[in-house]
C-alpha cells in the first residue's frame, strides 16, 4: 500500500505542478465507429461528442444551451430559424456555414443513418444566407430544438471529398472513410485512433467554447476500452486511468475507500422496464395453449406484485437505482410524481391472480434479456426469473450480447424481455411514441418503433396525437393522463431509473450529467 | 541435408493444405456470409450481385483456389465483428503476442532447465521435494486461475505491478514493443510468469527425468569411475546430453505457448492475437477465426521444421542414417 | 481378488500416504459430485427456492456468516456449496465423458493402425500428426467455434454439453492412438497373434480379443492423465465463455462468475470453486502418476 501512496502522491505532484493536463479514462465499450450519423449509441456519442458540435448543446442542467447556433426562434409555427455562430472552422480548416447544416441534417436523414427519428418531422433545410438558415417542419414541432440538439454538424466540402456523403452503413463491405477519421468543430480533435485499444483526443486550441472560463484545462484525453470489470477497477486503483464512466456497482465501496480517488453519483435519464407481448393470440415462448396470459390484466399484474423492487435495489443494484412506477425520470419534461406509483411487492395477491385468471398452477415462459447494455441487467433478469417462479410462473432465462438481442426482439420474436430507455430529447413524447404508440412501421416509420410487445390503444394514440401538436398546459395534462393509462394498463412492469456512478481521481472536477455523457471541455484537474 | 529439408518441407505441406482446407470450409459453408454480410432486409438483386462479387456461384475447386490465392497474399477479407480487414487485425496484433510468447518461454527456459538439473543431481533434498511439489501444482493449476491469484497478489495487495494492458508501447516501423518502456516491462512481467508457469513445470520435469536417465548410463559412470569432479561430469557431460530433446520439446513447446496465449491474454486484457480470437470465437466472426488459424498452423509447420533441422544438425546419429 | 491385494500395485499402493490420500480425496470428490441431487443442502437451480435478500452472504465461520450456507452464497442467493457440488458434476461429466471418448476413439484407430498396416496407417497416423502440431486447446476452441457458427444460438445452447465433450474428446484422441499403434506393432509380431491367424480367427475378433487386452496397460496410465487435462480444458473453456451452457454452470463457469466480485471483498464465490477444482485436478493426477510409477517396470 505504501508504494501506492508515495505513487499516487507524485503524480498528484507533478499533475498540480504541470501544464499539460492529460485524462486518462477507460469504459467498458469501444466505439464501433466515428461516423457521427451512424450510430446512436451511448458508447459511439461519449467519443464523438468531445470531437462535433450541434447547433444546440445541452447545459450542465440539461437545458439547451447555444453551441454552432447562436440564437433560435419558431420565426412561423412550422418555421425555424437559426442564427450561426460566426469566424467557427471545421479541424481540417474548412467554415463553417448554413450549407453545412443543410447537409448535415440531409446526411441525418439518410437511410443508413441510425438519427431519423431526431429530424423526422423536418421537411426541408433553406439556408437564408451564410450564417443564417430556416428549417421547414410538416407538422408543428414544439420540441424541434430538443431533438435538433442531438444532431452533429459536419463539412459538406470534406465529406463529399472523402466519399462520405452518406453514413456508414454498418453492414456495408466497404470502411468508409468516416469510420475512422473525423472532421468537426469540437473542443478536442482525434490524434489517433486504434479500436479496441486506444483513442487519443487533444485541445483544439481554436475551439469557439475556450472563451467560455467556465470551460476546463485538460489538454489530452486518452481513452481505453475495457471490457473486464475488475481490469477497469484494478487500472483505476493502480493509477493507471484517471476516470472510469461505467464501474462495477460491487466496487462502489472499494472505490470510495481508496484514498485518492473518488465516486460522483447522480441520477441517469434510463429507465430500466419489462415488456410483454400482449398482442399475439397464443404466446411464442410459453407452455400456455390456445390463450395468451399476457392479455389478462390480472396475468400482468401478478407478475408486477411478484417483484420485490427493494431487494433487487438493495443487492443487485447496491442501491444505486432509483425505483419506479413510470416511463420515464423526472429529469424529463412532462414528468408527473403523481403519476409515479408501483404496486407494491405482494407474492400472495400475485398467486391469488393468477389463480384467478386460470393459471393456479402458474405456467412457463422465456425471458429475454441483454447481458452487456445495461448495468447489471443479466442479474436483475435471473432475480426476477426467480421471483416469478416464486409464484408459480417458471421463467427460463434467455440471455444474450446486445447485437442478437436487438436482431431478435426487433422481430417481435419474444414473449418478455427487459429494455431499458434512455431519453436524449428530455421530452416525454420519445418515449411515449417510440414505446407505447401502436406498432405501424409504415407510417413515416415513428410509430411504436420500439413497441414490440405490440401494446395498441387507441386512448394512448390520442394522448400521443395531442403531444405532438398541442403546447403549454394542454399538452401536460395530455402527457399525465398518458401516465395514468399507463399505470391501468400496465403494457410493461416498470423496475427502476439507473443511477449512473462515475469513479475518478479526486484532483478532477466534472459535473455528472443524467445522460451518461462525459463532457470533458468542462472538465478541471487540479 | 538438402534432401533432409526437402523431405520436412513436403511433409508440412499436407498440414497447411488441410488447414486451409478447414478455413475454406469454414467461410464458405458456415453460415451464411450473404445474409451476414448484407443484414436482413436486402433485395434479390443484390443479394445476386453479392454472390457473383464473392465469387460464390463459381464450382467448389475454383472458389477453394481463390481463397489460396488470397490467403497467400494476406486477404482474408472484412471481420464480421469489426468490419475491417482482417489481415491489418492480426497484423496489429501480432507484436504483442509474440512478445509475450518469447518472454513467456524464456522464463520456461530460464527457470525450468535450472530446477530440473537441480532435482535431478539432488534427488531427495528437501529443496528438490519442495519444487517437485510446486511443479505438480503447477500442472494442475489452470492459467487462468494462476493469472487471478497473481493479480490479486501483486496487483491489488501490493500494488507492485500493473494488472491490465501492455503499458506504453514505442513504434519500431510497424512493430508496437513494450521491451523499450519502464512500464511496458512491468506490464509484462505477470502475463510473462502466467503464460510460462505451465511450461516451466513442464520443462523441469522433463530435464529431471532425462538427468535420471542420463546419470544411470555407462558413460557417465565411467567418467565417475575416472575421478572426474562432479562438476565436470554434471555440466560438461551429462547436462550436454539432456540438452538436446529439451531443446527439442522447447522449440515445440512455443507453439502450445502462442495457442496458451488465448488464455493468459483474456485473464490480463493483453490486445494481442489470442485475445482477438477469442472474441471472434464468441461471436462467430469466421474470417478472423479461419485467419488466425491458418497463421498458426504456418507458425507451428515453421517451428516443426526449424526443431526438425536443429535435431538433425546436433545429432550427428541422424546423419549418417539412409 | 485376493491375488489383487497381495500384488505390487497394491502394496506400493499402500505404501505412500500421498496416494492413498489423494485416492481418497478423489473418491470423495466423485462420490459428492455424483450424489450431489441427494447430498447437496440446496439445490440452487430451482428458482423458487432462492431468496434474493440472501445474496452475498460470507462463509458461515465469519461474522456475517449464516450456518444454513456453509460456504457462503453468490449474487442471486445460491448456496455455494451446492453450487460447487453441482459444478463438479459437470465439470466430472464432461471430464470423464471426453476422456472416454478420446480412449475409445484413440484406442480404435490405433489399433486399426497398428494392426491393418499399409495405407490405413499412413493414413491415419498423418491425419493423427497433423492434428498432433496444435495444442488441444486450439483445437477445442475450433470446435466450438464452428459449431457455434453453424447452428443457430437456441439450439446451440442445447447442444452445447455435447459439443465441449466431443471438441475436448476430439483434441486428445491422438495421444491414445499413437501410443495404442506403438504397442499393437509389437504385438502384431507376437506369437499368439500368428496362431490365432494360423487357425483362422478373424482380422477384428483377434484385434478386438487378443491383442486389445495386452495394449491397454499404457492407455491406463494415460487415461487418468487425459481426464485431469480434460477437466482443466473444460474449466478453461468454461472460463473463456464458451464452455458448457450457463444452465448447467461447471465449476469454470462458477469461477467466471466469481471473478467479478474478487476485488470488492466477495472472494469466496470464486476461490472456493478454484480450490474444489484444484483438489479434483490434483488428485487425478497424484493418482496417474503413482500408476506410472507402479506400472513401469524400469522404475521398480
Amino acid at each position: 500500500m505504501r508504494s501506492f501512496w508515495l505513487a499516487a502522491l507524485t503524480v498528484l505532484l507533478f499533475v498540480s505542478g504541470a501544464e499539460a493536463q492529460s485524462l486518462r479514462w477507460a469504459a467498458s465499450g469501444d466505439p464501433n465507429t466515428m461516423d457521427p450519423h451512424s450510430q446512436n449509441v451511448g458508447t459511439v456519442t461519449m467519443v464523438l461528442q468531445q470531437i462535433y458540435d450541434p447547433l444546440i448543446a445541452r447545459s450542465r442542467s440539461l437545458g439547451l444551451d447555444p453551441a454552432l447556433a447562436t440564437a433560435w426562434e419558431q420565426v412561423e409555427p412550422m418555421r425555424w430559424r437559426f442564427t450561426l455562430r460566426p469566424g467557427v472552422r471545421f479541424h481540417e480548416g474548412e467554415a463553417f456555414t448554413s450549407d453545412d447544416v443543410v447537409f448535415s441534417i440531409a446526411r441525418a436523414q439518410a437511410p443508413s443513418s441510425n438519427f431519423g427519428t431526431f429530424v423526422d418531422t423536418i421537411t426541408r433545410v433553406e439556408p437564408v444566407d451564410a450564417l443564417t438558415v430556416d428549417i421547414i417542419t410538416r407538422i408543428i414541432d414544439p420540441i424541434l430544438p430538443n431533438k435538433i440538439a442531438s444532431i452533429f454538424m459536419m463539412s459538406r466540402a470534406w465529406s463529399e471529398r472523402n466519399n462520405a456523403a452518406r453514413p456508414q452503413n454498418t453492414r456495408n463491405r466497404e470502411e468508409t472513410h468516416t469510420v475512422r477519421h473525423v472532421n468537426g468543430t469540437g473542443a478536442f480533435r482525434l490524434a489517433s485512433r486504434e479500436p479496441d485499444v486506444r483513442t487519443v483526443l487533444t485541445r483544439n486550441a481554436d475551439w469557439w467554447g475556450w472563451a467560455n472560463p467556465n470551460n476546463g484545462n485538460v489538454t489530452e484525453i486518452i481513452f481505453r476500452p475495457i471490457a473486464s470489470d475488475a481490469t477497469r477497477v484494478a487500472a483505476l486503483l493502480s493509477n493507471e486511468i484517471d476516470f472510469v464512466l461505467d464501474p462495477p456497482l460491487q466496487d462502489l465501496q472499494r472505490l470510495r475507500a481508496a484514498p485518492g480517488l473518488r465516486v460522483l453519483e447522480g441520477p441517469e435519464v434510463r429507465t430500466i422496464f419489462l415488456a410483454m407481448d400482449v398482442a399475439r393470440d397464443e404466446l411464442l415462448y410459453s407452455d400456455v395453449r390456445g390463450r395468451n396470459p399476457f392479455r389478462d390484466l390480472r396475468v400482468r399484474q401478478a407478475l408486477y406484485h411478484a417483484i420485490d423492487i427493494t431487494a433487487i435495489q438493495r443487492v443487485t443494484m447496491r442501491g444505486q437505482s432509483v425505483p419506479t412506477g413510470a416511463l420515464f425520470p423526472e429529469q424529463v419534461q412532462g414528468y408527473d410524481p403523481a403519476q409515479d406509483q408501483r404496486l407494491p411487492y405482494d407474492p400472495a395477491r400475485a398467486r391469488a391472480l393468477l389463480a384467478e385468471a386460470g393459471y393456479p398452477q402458474g405456467f412457463a415462459i422465456t425471458l429475454d434479456c441483454p447481458n452487456n447494455r445495461y448495468i447489471n441487467d443479466e442479474q436483475i433478469c435471473q432475480a426476477v426469473a426467480a421471483m416469478w417462479a416464486r409464484v408459480g410462473v417458471r421463467t427460463t432465462l434467455k440471455s444474450q450480447p446486445l447485437a442478437p438481442f436487438f436482431a431478435q426482439i426487433q422481430r417481435a420474436d419474444t414473449s418478455a424481455y427487459l429494455l431499458g430507455w434512455g431519453v436524449p430529447t428530455l421530452d416525454a413524447l420519445y418515449s411515449v411514441q417510440s414505446l407505447l404508440s401502436t406498432r405501424d412501421v409504415s407510417n413515416n416509420g415513428d410509430g411504436g418503433t420500439w413497441n414490440f410487445g405490440r401494446y395498441s390503444s387507441p386512448a394512448m394514440d390520442a394522448l400521443i396525437e395531442r403531444m405532438k401538436t398541442q403546447s403549454g398546459p394542454a399538452r401536460q395534462a395530455a402527457i399525465t393522463e398518458a401516465m395514468r393509462l399507463y399505470r391501468e394498463d400496465v403494457p410493461h412492469i416498470p423496475l427502476h431509473h439507473q443511477m449512473i456512478p462515475w469513479a475518478m481521481r479526486s484532483n478532477i472536477q466534472i459535473p455528472h450529467m443524467a445522460n451518461n455523457q462525459p463532457y470533458f471541455r468542462w472538465a478541471v484537474v487540479q | 541435408m538438402f534432401a533432409f529439408i526437402i523431405s520436412r518441407i513436403l511433409q508440412a505441406l499436407p498440414v497447411m493444405l488441410v488447414v486451409s482446407f478447414i478455413s475454406f470450409a469454414m467461410f464458405a459453408y458456415v453460415g451464411d456470409p450473404v445474409s451476414i454480410m448484407l443484414g436482413q432486409d436486402f433485395t434479390e438483386a443484390q443479394r445476386a450481385e453479392l454472390v457473383a462479387s464473392l465469387g460464390l456461384d463459381k464450382p467448389f475447386f475454383v472458389q477453394f483456389l481463390t481463397f489460396l490465392g488470397n490467403a497467400v497474399q494476406g486477404e482474408f477479407g472484412l471481420s464480421y465483428r469489426l468490419s475491417r480487414p482482417v489481415a491489418e487485425l492480426i497484423g496489429e496484433r501480432a507484436p504483442a503476442t509474440l512478445e509475450l510468447a518469447l518472454c513467456a518461454a524464456f522464463i520456461a527456459m530460464a527457470v525450468g532447465v535450472p530446477m530440473g538439473v537441480y532435482t535431478g543431481l539432488y534427488r531427495h533434498s528437501w529443496l528438490s521435494r519442495f519444487f517437485l511439489t510446486f511443479s505438480l501444482i503447477g500442472v494442475s493449476l489452470p492459467t487462468f486461475l494462476i493469472g487471478i491469484l497473481l493479480i490479486l497478489t501483486f496487483a491489488v495487495w501490493l500494488g507492485w505491478l500493473p494488472s491490465f494492458g501492455r503499458g506504453d508501447v514505442r513504434q519500431l516501423g510497424f512493430w508496437a514493443t513494450g521491451f523499450t518502456t519502464w512500464s511496458g516491462v512491468k506490464a509484462m512481467i505477470l502475463p510473462a510468469v502466467t503464460l510460462g508457469l505451465f511450461q516451466l513445470t513442464l520443462i523441469m520435469r522433463l530435464v529431471r527425468a532425462e538427468m535420471l536417465e542420463v546419470m544411470r548410463t555407462d558413460y557417465i559412470k565411467f567418467a565417475r569411475a575416472r575421478g572426474l569432479s562432479n562438476r565436470a561430469i554434471n555440466f560438461g557431460h551429462a547436462l550436454k546430453n539432456t540438452l538436446v530433446p529439451v531443446i527439442t520439446i522447447a522449440g515445440l513447446q512455443l507453439g502450445a505457448i502462442i495457442a496458451f496465449a488465448i488464455v493468459t491474454e483474456t485473464v490480463f486484457q493483453w490486445p494481442g492475437m489470442g485475445l482477438l480470437f477469442i472474441q471472434s470465437v464468441g461471436s462467430a466472426d469466421i474470417p478472423v477465426m479461419a485467419a488466425y488459424l491458418m497463421l498458426i498452423a504456418l507458425v507451428f509447420v515453421v517451428i516443426n521444421l526449424i526443431v526438425d533441422l536443429l535435431y538433425y544438425a546436433v545429432d550427428p546419429r541422424l546423419r549418417t542414417r539412409r | 481378488m485376493r491375488a489383487f491385494f497381495d500384488s505390487d500395485i497394491w502394496f506400493s499402493f499402500t505404501r505412500s500416504w500421498v496416494t492413498m490420500g489423494s485416492a481418497i480425496i478423489a473418491f470423495i470428490c466423485i462420490a459428492g459430485a455424483i450424489a450431489a441431487p441427494w447430498l447437496a443442502p440446496h439445490n440452487p437451480f430451482d428458482l423458487a427456492s432462492l431468496q434474493l435478500m440472501d445474496a452475498f452472504k460470507p462463509p458461515a465461520w465469519t461474522m456475517e456468516g449464516d450456518p444454513l450456507y456453509p460456504l457462503g452464497t453468490d449474487d442471486q442467493g445460491r448456496d455455494m456449496l451446492s453450487a460447487i457440488m453441482y459444478g463438479a458434476r459437470v465439470s466430472l461429466l464432461v471430464g470423464f465423458s471426453a476422456t472416454i471418448f478420446a480412449t475409445v476413439l484413440g484406442v480404435s484407430v490405433g489399433l486399426l493402425a497398428g494392426y491393418l498396416g499399409g495405407t490405413v496407417d499412413a493414413l491415419l497416423m498423418r491425419i493423427a500428426d497433423i492434428q498432433l502440431t496444435f495444442p488441444s486447446i486450439l483445437v477445442a476452441l475450433l470446435i466450438d467455434g464452428i459449431v457455434r457458427a453453424a447452428v443457430p444460438r437456441e439450439v446451440h445452447d442445447q447442444i452445447a454439453l455435447f459439443v465441449v465433450i466431443l471438441a475436448i474428446g476430439v483434441s486428445e484422441w491422438p495421444k491414445f492412438a499413437r501410443t495404442v499403434r506403438g504397442s499393437t506393432l509389437v504385438e502384431r509380431n507376437k506369437e499368439y497373434v500368428l496362431a490365432a491367424r494360423v487357425i483362422g480367427l478373424g482380422r477384428f475378433k483377434i484385434m478386438l480379443q487378443h491383442v486389445l487386452p495386452n495394449v491397454l496397460g499404457p492407455v491406463l496410465v494415460i487415461g487418468t492423465l487425459n481426464l485431469a487435462l480434460a477437466i482443466l480444458a473444460e474449466a478453461t473453456l468454461s472460463f473463456l465463455g464458451v464452455g458448457v451452457p450457463p444452465t448447467q454452470p461447471s465449476l469454470g463457469t462458477l469461477i467466471r462468475i466469481g471473478n467479478d466480485f474478487l476485488f470488492s471483498g466477495e472472494w469466496w464465490i470464486t476461490i472456493f470453486p478454484g480450490v474444489a477444482l484444484i483438489i479434483m485436478v490434483l488428485s487425478v493426477n497424484l493418482l496417474g502418476d503413482w500408476l506410472r510409477d507402479a506400472l513401469n517396470p524400469k522404475l521398480r
